[in-house]
C-alpha cells in the first residue's frame, strides 16, 4: 500500500523535474541579476546591489513608463469589461446555431498569434489609414491611433476583450434560467432585469475575467511594440530595450521583477477579495 | 428567455465588426496586385503570396515554428498527462501546491519568463538552440495542455475504474482500455491547444532566439518593426485560413466552449 | 363573472398541438390543479397564462380583459416556478421584496408587506438568510411569499412540491392549502401528481396530448372519470368489459350481477366498468363473485395492495390494515363489491 500512497508523487515527478530545472532555477536566477551591477565594459559584477531599483524608482522616466503601462491597463481593462460584458449577455440570449457560431468567431482570435492581430491593427491605423477614414464619415476629426496610447489601447482591448467575454460567459451558464423569468413576473422591465439580476449574478465572471485582462495589458510586449513604436514604452518593451539594445540586464531584470511583483499583487489580491465576498453568496471560492 | 433587441442586435453588430476588422483587413491587403500596402481595389492578385513561397527566411520560419510546435505539444503533454492523473484521483499532502507550481506561467507575464530563460539559457551557453526555445515552450504550454487533461481526468467517473477492477483487470489495463479511452478527447485537445500557442508564440521566443532558430511569429514581428509590407499580410492571411480550419477541427472534437470555458453542451 | 377564462387556447409546434384548444373557466378564490402526465400541455398551458410562451390562437381573460396583449412583466401574476428560482445574490427579504420594488413600493410599507407574508408562511426570523443556506422546503416557501407579497391577481404554481422528499411534500401540502384559503387568492396548480392534486384542490382538470379529458371536483373526478385515461390516471382502476346484458343482469366473465340503478342507461355489450380495489372486498362463493388467486401483495404502511390472477385478468384490491382477512401469496380466494360501486366509463 505504500506504492499506492507515494504513486501521485511519481506521477507527477516528470513534470516537477522539468519546472524545477527550467522554470524554478531561471525565475531565480532573474531575481537575483537583479540584485547584481552592470558595467558596460565589465558585464555583470558579482556582489549585490539595490542599485538597479534605485535607478528604476529614482528616474523619472521610468515613473514615466509605469505611469503609462498601468493607465493603459486600467484604460483597456475598463473598455473590455463593458464591452466583453455585454457581448456575453447577448451572446448568451442568442438561439443556436446563431450562439455556436458567433462565440466561434468571438473566441476563435485568441487562437491567432497577437502579432497577426495586432499587424491588422497597424494597418486600418497607419497603411489604409481606413479607420480615420471610417471616423471622417462620421464627421469626427481624423485621430493619431498610431505610435500613441489610443492605438495601443484599442489594438489591446481587441487582443484582450476574448478574455472577459469567457469568464462572463462562463458565469452566466450558472445562472438558472428561470431566475430571469421570476425577474420578469414579478414586474422587471429589461433594463431592471439586467441591473439587479444578471450583471450581479455575473459580477464574479467579470472581476475575474478584468483582472486577467488587467495583469495581461500591463505585461504586453508586441502590440505595444508595434503599434506604440520606439518612443512609447511600457514596462515590457523597456525591459526588452535593456536586454537586448542596452544589455543592461540587470536593470532590465528589475524591471521584469518589479512587473511580476504587481502581477502576483494583483492575482492574489482578487483572488482573496473574491472568495471573501462571493463564499456567503454562492457557497464557493468563486466563478 | 429574453430575446435580444434591436439596440442589443445593433451592439453586437458592431462589436462583431470590431472582432473582425483587422483580420479582415490582413486578409485583404494580402491580395493586392500592387508593390505596396493598399487595398485589392483594382483587382486580385497572388503575387505576394508567390512571394512568401519565395522567401527562404519566412519559409524556415515556419518549419522551425511546426518543428518546434510539435516537439514542445508532444513533450508537454506527455509531462501533462501523469501529473494531471495525479492531481485528479489522489488526495496526497501538497497536491495543491504542486497543481498550483505546474499551473503558475499562467501567472508570470511572457516578458519575465522571455527574460529569465535569456539569462538562464545564456549562462549555461544553449541559449539560441532548438533545444533550448523547445525547453521555453514547454513552460509556456505545458499549463494549456494540463487544464484540459485535468478537465477530462477530474470528469472520469471513479465507479467506472472500479468496475473494471473489480472485473479482475490489473492496473495497467485498466488504464490502458478503460481510462486512456475515455480521458483521450481531454488530451488531443491538450495537446492540440499546447500546439497552437507554441507556434503563435511571441514574446519568449523573441528572447530565446537568434537568427538561426527565429520562429515565425518573431520573423514576422522583426519583419514588421523593419517595415510593413503586403508579404508579411500574405503569411497572416495564410496563418489566419489554417487557424480558422484548426477551429473548426477543435469544435467538431471537443466544442470550442469547452475548450475556453471549461464546460459546454454534451457531444 | 369567471375570473380567469381560457377561451380555446392553443399552441402549435410545427405538426403537432401541444396545447389544444383548452377551454376552462376559474372562479375567484378557487384552486384548480392542470393534472396529466408529462407532456400533456399542462405547463405550456401555465407559462402561455404568465407569458412565457405565445399562443397560437385562443384567448386568456382575466377579469375580463384580454391578457395576450400584456408583456409578462406587466400581468402582475404571482409565479412559483418548478425550483424556486430564488435570486441567488439576495437575501430572503430582498427576494420577497423584489415585485414591491418594480412597483415603487415605498420602503417602509415594503418592509412592512415582506415582515408579514414571511410570517403568513412560517419563514418568521429568516429575512436576512441567502437562498443557498436554506432547505429545500423553506427555498420554496421563499418563492411562495415573493409571489403572493405583490398581491396578485392570480397564484400561477408550477409543480411546486415536485422537488420535496415525501413528508416533506404532505407537510407542504397542508400548509400551501391554508395559505391559499387565508389569502383567498384564486389559484392555478401545474402537477403531476395525482394524489397531491386530489388533496388540495376545488376542481381537477385533467389533461392529455393537450386536451381536457376532464374537468370536475376531485370527488367527483375519481368516482365518475369521464374517460379510460381518467380513470387510470386518478387512483388505480380496475376496467371490465360487459358482454352482454340478460334479465337485468351484466355478463362480465363467469359473473352475473344485478344491473344498479346508475348503470341502467349504460350497461349493454361492450360497455366498460370501473371498480376501483378499495371498494372490493374478499368473500364467499357466489355468481355475482370473482374466483381469484393472490398472485403478490405489498404491505404499504394503512394497507395492503394486492394482485390477483383472475378469470378476467389482473385485478388490483385494496385492503385497510384492520386485522381483517389477509390470504397470503399463492392462496385462492373469492372476490366481490356492491353493484352500485361499480362505475361508467365512456
Amino acid at each position: 500500500m505504500r506504492s499506492r500512497r507515494l504513486a501521485p508523487y511519481w506521477l507527477s515527478a516528470p513534470a516537477l523535474l522539468v519546472y524545477a530545472a527550467f522554470l524554478f532555477v531561471p525565475m531565480g536566477a532573474i531575481v537575483l541579476i537583479s540584485f547584481q551591477h552592470f558595467e558596460f565594459y565589465g558585464g555583470i559584477q558579482p556582489g549585490f546591489t539595490l542599485k538597479n531599483y534605485a535607478e528604476v524608482f529614482g528616474d523619472g522616466y521610468y515613473w514615466e513608463i509605469f505611469g503609462r503601462t498601468f493607465w493603459i491597463a486600467l484604460v483597456v481593462t475598463a473598455a473590455c469589461a463593458i464591452l466583453g460584458t455585454f457581448e456575453a449577455i447577448v451572446l448568451n440570449r442568442m438561439a443556436n446555431p446563431w450562439k455556436g457560431l458567433f462565440l466561434m468567431i468571438v473566441l476563435g482570435p485568441l487562437l491567432i498569434s497577437v502579432v497577426v492581430r495586432t499587424l491588422g491593427w497597424a494597418l486600418l491605423f497607419g497603411s489604409t489609414g481606413l479607420v480615420n477614414k471610417g471616423l471622417a464619415l462620421l464627421g469626427i476629426e481624423p485621430v493619431q491611433f498610431m505610435y500613441a496610447n489610443i492605438g495601443v489601447i484599442v489594438a489591446l482591448t481587441h487582443v484582450l476583450v476574448p478574455f472577459v467575454v469567457i469568464s462572463v460567459w462562463a458565469s452566466l451558464q450558472r445562472i438558472d434560467p428561470a431566475v430571469e423569468r421570476a425577474a420578469v413576473s414579478l414586474g422587471a422591465g429589461r433594463a431592471a432585469v439586467l441591473r439587479r439580476v444578471i450583471v450581479p449574478l455575473a459580477m464574479p465572471g467579470i472581476l475575474s475575467g478584468s483582472v486577467i485582462v488587467f495583469a495581461l495589458a500591463a505585461s504586453a510586449f508586441a502590440t505595444p511594440a508595434i503599434i506604440g513604436g520606439r518612443r512609447l514604452k511600457v514596462i515590457a518593451t523597456a525591459a526588452y530595450d535593456e536586454f537586448l539594445n542596452t544589455l543592461n540586464w540587470p536593470l532590465g531584470a528589475s524591471l521584469a521583477v518589479l512587473l511580476l511583483i504587481v502581477n502576483i499583487v494583483v492575482l492574489q489580491a482578487s483572488n482573496r477579495m473574491m472568495e471573501r465576498r462571493y463564499k456567503a453568496v454562492f457557497n464557493e471560492g468563486g466563478p | 428567455m429574453i430575446r435580444n433587441g434591436w439596440l442589443s442586435l445593433a451592439f453586437h453588430a458592431a462589436f462583431i465588426a470590431f472582432i473582425a476588422a483587422p483580420l479582415a483587413i490582413v486578409c485583404a491587403v494580402a491580395f493586392t496586385p500592387l508593390g505596396y500596402i493598399s487595398l485589392p481595389t483594382s483587382g486580385i492578385s497572388l503575387r505576394w503570396f508567390a512571394a512568401v513561397a519565395d522567401n527562404p527566411r519566412f519559409i524556415n520560419a515556419f518549419w522551425l515554428s511546426l518543428a518546434l510546435g510539435l516537439v514542445s505539444s508532444a513533450v508537454a503533454t506527455v509531462l501533462a498527462v501523469p501529473a494531471a492523473l495525479a492531481i485528479a484521483r489522489h488526495r496526497f499532502p501538497g497536491r495543491a501546491a504542486i497543481s498550483g507550481f505546474l499551473l503558475s506561467p499562467l501567472m508570470i507575464p511572457h516578458i519575465v519568463l522571455g527574460v529569465a530563460f535569456l539569462r538562464y539559457f545564456s549562462q549555461i551557453g544553449i541559449n539560441g538552440t532548438f533545444a533550448s526555445l523547445a525547453a521555453a515552450h514547454v513552460i509556456v504550454i505545458l499549463p494549456f495542455a494540463l487544464r484540459l487533461v485535468l478537465a477530462a481526468a477530474t470528469g472520469l467517473d471513479p465507479a467506472v475504474e472500479r468496475a473494471a477492477v473489480s472485473l479482475g483487470a490489473p492496473s495497467f489495463t485498466v488504464f490502458r482500455r478503460v481510462t486512456l479511452p475515455l480521458i483521450l478527447p481531454g488530451i488531443v485537445s491538450g495537446w492540440l491547444l499546447a500546439f497552437i500557442t507554441s507556434f503563435d508564440e511571441l514574446t519568449v521566443s523573441v528572447f530565446v532566439s537568434n537568427p538561426s532558430t527565429t520562429t515565425l511569429p518573431v520573423r514576422m514581428f522583426l519583419q514588421i518593426q523593419d517595415t510593413i509590407d503586403p508579404m508579411v499580410a500574405a503569411v497572416s492571411a495564410l496563418l489566419i485560413a489554417a487557424t480558422v480550419l484548426v477551429m473548426l477541427l477543435l469544435d467538431r472534437l471537443v466544442g470550442l466552449e469547452r475548450l475556453f470555458v471549461g464546460k459546454g453542451q454534451q457531444r | 363573472m369567471a375570473h380567469l377564462v381560457l377561451d380555446r387556447l392553443t399552441k402549435r409546434y410545427a405538426d403537432t398541438a401541444a396545447v389544444d384548444q383548452v377551454s376552462l373557466a376559474i372562479a375567484a378564490g378557487e384552486f384548480v390543479s392542470l393534472l396529466g402526465p408529462s407532456g400533456c400541455g399542462k405547463t405550456t398551458t401555465l407559462q402561455m397564462i404568465a407569458g412565457f410562451v405565445e399562443p397560437t390562437g385562443g384567448a386568456v381573460r382575466l377579469d375580463g380583459r384580454d391578457l395576450l396583449g400584456v408583456p409578462a412583466a406587466k400581468r402582475g401574476l404571482g409565479v412559483v416556478f418548478q425550483n424556486y428560482a430564488l435570486f441567488p445574490h439576495l437575501t430572503v427579504a430582498e427576494n420577497v421584496a423584489f415585485g414591491l420594488d418594480m412597483r415603487k413600493v415605498p420602503r417602509i410599507e415594503s418592509r412592512q408587506r415582506v415582515d408579514d407574508v414571511l410570517a403568513l408562511v412560517g419563514l418568521v426570523g429568516m429575512a436576512g438568510r441567502y437562498p443557498v443556506q436554506m432547505s429545500g422546503g423553506q427555498q420554496q416557501r421563499v418563492a411562495l411569499a415573493r409571489a403572493l407579497v405583490i398581491r396578485p391577481a392570480l397564484l400561477l404554481l408550477d409543480e411546486p412540491l415536485s422537488n420535496l422528499d415525501a413528508k416533506l411534500r404532505e407537510e407542504m401540502q397542508i400548509e400551501l392549502r391554508r395559505i391559499q384559503r387565508a389569502t383567498g387568492i384564486t389559484t392555478l396548480m401545474v402537477t403531476h401528481d395525482q394524489a397531491e392534486a386530489l388533496a388540495l384542490s376545488d376542481r381537477v382538470v385533467v389533461m392529455q396530448a393537450g386536451r381536457i379529458e376532464q374537468d370536475a371536483a376531485p370527488h367527483e373526478a375519481y368516482e365518475h372519470p369521464a374517460s379510460g385515461f381518467v380513470c387510470d390516471f386518478l387512483g388505480k382502476a380496475n376496467l371490465f368489459t360487459v358482454e352482454g346484458v340478460d334479465d337485468a343482469r351484466m355478463a362480465i366473465g363467469p359473473l352475473r350481477i344485478a344491473v344498479p340503478e346508475s348503470l341502467a342507461s349504460h350497461a349493454r355489450a361492450g360497455a366498460r366498468v370501473l371498480v376501483r380495489p378499495e371498494k372490493i372486498a374478499f368473500g364467499p362463493p357466489g355468481e355475482d363473485h370473482l374466483s381469484a388467486v393472490v398472485k403478490s401483495r405489498v404491505f404499504q404502511g394503512n394497507h395492503w395492495l394486492y394482485q390477483l390472477d383472475t378469470p378476467l385478468g389482473s385485478v388490483l384490491v385494496i385492503r385497510q390494515n384492520d386485522g381483517g382477512l389477509r390470504p397470503d401469496e399463492g392462496e385462492a380466494v373469492h372476490l366481490c363489491w356492491r353493484a352500485q360501486d361499480m362505475r361508467a366509463v365512456p
